[in-house]
């Protein structure tokens, strides 16, 4: 991180790069934006409650897409669905990133062959940063891909462009 | 509490052998298959007389028959006074298959009508808001049938794996 080493002593000064404190200020609190789609929601729902507590990674659930930095979809895309979600995705402020939570919205999981009303794969609607396997993931594995996409802000720069 | 036969003794005194016809030697529960220009009166008649009084569509739902090239709808009724139930079929053809809707007699079945519609494309005639329940509203073909292929892309987005 390299913002607290570089303090000066009895002095209220830090000296960093613009990249290192937007990107500290950004993956520091990731708010979420509010919705599930079928069971990984629970799971999503456990990670966000008290046992798990997202609050101490400064994660918390909005109601809107507009106050959301990073969308977790969580749970099964359907055809009818997919453009719904486009248009939330659209209507989120950049940076703004997606996490595809399970195995339904990364491939289309257990609907992938017969299962003609499921978009196999949120990629197919909005780019995604972080997959999580699982089906449904453990809150554990929700954090792990939290952490990743701590990782892929910490090397931003504003200097390139975002590439999604 | 009345057993299949004894409703269908009732039915065919009615409506008459050519409107309803009693199914008794089969693997499932014994049914009764109703014409499908008929279902509407039969419904009516099941429900509204005081011996019978089935109250209450437990359930509709649309089939298709691949080996016979049939469309039908099965209904299951029960009366919750009476204590007794019944299952009603209806047999359509593939091509052009109207059946009278009891949307009127059972509100339960707007939904199942509708779901049955959007599944199977069974079409149920004098039911008030007949489109699709399930699927967008734009979508290509009927699910449930057995020769179905989905399609290619909807909205720009690739449908199948």
């Amino acid at each position: 991180m390299g913002l607290l080493d570089k303090q000066f002593e009895n002095s209220n000064i830090i000296i960093t790069s613009i990249d290192n404190l937007f990107n500290w200020a950004r993956l520091s609190s990731l708010w979420y934006m509010q919705f599930g789609l079928a069971c990984c929601a629970i799971e999503m729902m456990a990670a966000a409650a008290s046992h798990y507590d997202f609050d101490r990674f400064g994660i918390i659930p909005r109601a809107s897409p507009r106050q959301a930095d990073v969308m977790i979809v969580a749970g099964t895309v359907t055809i009818k669905m997919g453009p719904r979600i486009k248009r939330l995705y659209e209507q989120m402020a950049e940076p703004r990133y997606v996490l595809s939570m399970g195995s339904c919205a990364t491939c289309g999981g257990p609907y992938w062959e017969h299962g003609y009303h499921v978009l196999k794969g949120v990629d197919r609607v909005v780019p995604v940063d972080v997959y999580i396997p699982g089906c449904p993931p453990r809150p554990e594995a929700l954090f792990e891909g939290f952490l990743k996409l701590h990782e892929k802000i910490r090397s931003e720069s504003l200097a390139k462009k975002k590439t999604a | 509490m009345k057993k299949p036969e004894d409703i269908y003794a009732i039915l065919k005194e009615r409506f008459g052998e050519e409107k309803v016809e009693f199914k008794e030697d089969v693997k499932v529960v014994p049914f009764i298959v109703v014409a499908p220009d008929a279902i509407k009166e039969v419904a009516k008649f099941l429900r509204d007389d005081d011996d019978l009084d089935f109250d209450y569509l437990m359930c509709l739902s649309g089939v298709h028959y691949q080996k016979d090239t049939t469309l039908g709808v099965t209904y299951h009724i029960n009366a919750t006074r009476k204590k007794h139930s019944l299952t009603l079929k209806c047999i359509v053809p593939e091509e052009n298959p109207h059946v009278q809707s009891v949307e009127s007699i059972w509100k339960t079945a707007n939904w199942h009508e509708r779901e049955a519609y959007d599944m199977t494309g069974i079409i149920f005639d004098g039911h008030p808001d007949l489109r699709r329940i399930l699927c967008p509203d734009d979508w290509d073909g009927f699910p449930l049938r057995k020769d179905y292929k989905v399609q290619e892309y909807y909205h720009g987005m690739k449908v199948p794996y």
